[in-house]
């Protein structure tokens, strides 16, 4: 029983990693189609040579960066305050988050888009860098929340009152005490933030005006266009990022696992 | 601490970013190009009846697909020791990371005629068409959602404590009647919210099918998209529905859980 349980665990994970496993093999492929003609890196000169790429590269972390910090910066304050929150005002605050995680990423976007339409038209701009900006932290935010919520329940005030007892102005206590307390859960509320905002499509697909690219934007583009083999070295090295980004993720977990069993 | 103040700049953000654009699909859904009360956006939405249907029947079977491979997964899991249980997390979660675009492409090349699927099927003399077809779209929305409903189906195992299972086995139990009787109930949590994690984004999802389905008119997601761009008001109403029919969906399965919840 327990091998069957392995083997089907197996299959499935073969499932998950056989099509980015075939995508990156023929990423080194020297042919345009899917039948082997021989090892090149030529189409990861031409993606680092493609100036539109790179640019929307650099938007896209751009874009992530600054989203998923002032997303992190509101939804921790809006975690420390509904916290305080009592009875029917709480639900309602929650609630509100709520909607946006529910609700479908098309509506969120098409709903957004008509904003964004509407307020271009009254204030004269036109959507791009900014109102996508504004559309990934709206996107982000309400994750920040639920995750900083559940560490500030846990949260024992009288170290706080501790800090201002033993000479900490309330700013200095805040800094010291809270936020180091909320540490964990503000950053696994960043780390959120930033991949939804890395591998957004649909909101940015929406709220982007007509000339602003990411780099979702520009794959879906190629991939609408024609198959090109440099979508292959792309996906290659988003995979390899990945991988990265999970490796430092889970060492930080590690790390934190060990330094709560120290204190126990 | 008693601090409320911190919250305020979110809920703003909320109001203006989430609670408004929807009211704005509200206001288009029930006027006219001209800005007139009146039904006949819906009257022009009830052309794509069809469509919607089939969208919720299609986001249904891939859900049902998804719990039933992903359910022996979750178990499985959950029984591990806690560094192979880390492990296996990191495993279903890297692809999760992988932009949605670049993994339906894989799929797309997989798939595609004279693909490495097709060309070994025709070595075994079996020729077909492997893509374009609603098999090829369910196939692509299980690869897309599956590790949405793994997670939260062994984060939810996983507190189940052994000795309940041990304690069902020396009562008499086979594995059978452990898993109806103790497992099951105890991981509806799990099965709810994966449920939900999967049936939002494959109901209202798009691209999906244009890629791997080839056509644009058999998800309801890609006619939101086909019209709205031309068709503020119809694609309002349409977007209306389905948030909708998907927040009636999420009632009933919550109704069903706290069922459950009384009755074990």
């Amino acid at each position: 029983m327990k091998k069957l349980y392995k083997v089907y665990t197996g299959l499935i994970l073969f499932f998950m990693y056989m099509p980015i496993i075939v995508l990156i093999a023929f990423s080194f492929n020297d042919g345009k189609t899917t039948v082997w003609k021989g090892f090149t890196l030529r189409w990861y000169v031409d993606l680092f040579r493609d100036a539109r790429i790179m640019s929307s590269l650099w938007n896209t972390l751009a874009i992530a960066i600054l989203a998923s910090v002032i997303a992190t910066v509101l939804g921790t304050m809006a975690a420390i305050g509904i916290n305080n929150f009592r009875g029917k005002k709480k639900i309602l605050v929650q609630n509100v988050s709520n909607i946006s995680i529910l609700s479908p990423d098309i509506v969120t976007g098409v709903s957004l888009m008509l904003m964004f339409t509407l307020a271009g038209i009254a204030f004269h701009f036109q959507m791009g860098f900014w109102t996508v900006l504004m559309a990934h932290i709206t996107l982000c935010a309400p994750y920040v929340v639920l995750s900083v919520l559940p560490r500030i329940r846990h949260m024992d005030y009288s170290t706080y009152e501790a800090a201002l007892d033993l000479g900490c102005n309330q700013w200095q206590a805040f800094r010291k005490v809270v936020v180091h307390e909320l540490m964990p859960g503000i950053f696994t509320g960043f780390l959120m933030s930033f991949t939804y905002s890395l591998d957004d499509f649909v909101i940015t697909y929406f709220t982007r005006g007509s000339s602003f690219q990411t780099l979702s934007i520009q794959i879906y583009t190629m991939t609408h266009q024609r198959i090109s083999p440099k979508i292959n070295a792309l996906s290659a090295l988003m995979f390899i990022a990945v991988i990265i980004l999970m490796l430092i993720i889970n060492f930080r977990d590690r790390k934190e696992e060990k330094k709560l069993g120290e204190r126990a | 601490m008693r601090l409320k103040k911190p919250s305020i700049p979110y809920i703003a953000w909320m109001v203006i970013f989430t609670i408004l654009p929807i009211a704005l699909i509200l206001y288009y859904a029930f006027t006219d190009d001209r800005g007139a009360f009146g039904f006949q956006a819906f009257i022009n939405a009830f052309g794509y009846t069809g469509v919607f249907l089939k969208s919720l029947w299609i986001a249904f079977i891939s859900t049902l697909i998804c719990l039933v491979l992903a359910y022996p997964i979750g178990y499985f899991m959950s029984r591990q020791k806690k560094s192979v249980q880390n492990v296996l997390t990191m495993l279903f979660m890297i692809p999760m990371w992988m932009n949605f675009l670049l993994r339906i492409y894989a799929w797309m090349t997989l798939l595609q005629n004279d693909g490495p699927i097709d060309t070994m099927l025709s070595l075994l003399g079996i020729h077909t068409t492997l893509i374009g077809n609603q098999g090829a779209v369910i196939l692509g929305m299980v690869y897309e959602y599956l590790p949405f409903m793994i997670l939260p189906l062994y984060t939810v195992m996983s507190k189940i404590d052994t000795r309940l299972i041990e304690a069902a086995e020396d009562l008499g139990c086979n594995r059978l009647l452990v898993m109806r009787k103790v497992v099951l109930p105890l991981s509806i949590p799990g099965i709810i919210s994966g449920v939900t994690m999967v049936f939002v984004p494959t109901a209202s999802t798009f691209l999906v099918a244009q890629y791997l389905g080839g056509t644009d008119d058999l998800m309801i997601g890609d006619v939101i998209d086909k019209i709205f761009w031309s068709d503020h008001n119809t694609g309002s109403a349409i977007a209306l529905v389905l948030m909708v029919a998907i927040l009636i969906f999420l009632i009933i399965l919550n109704l069903f859980g706290d069922e459950e919840a009384i009755a074990a």
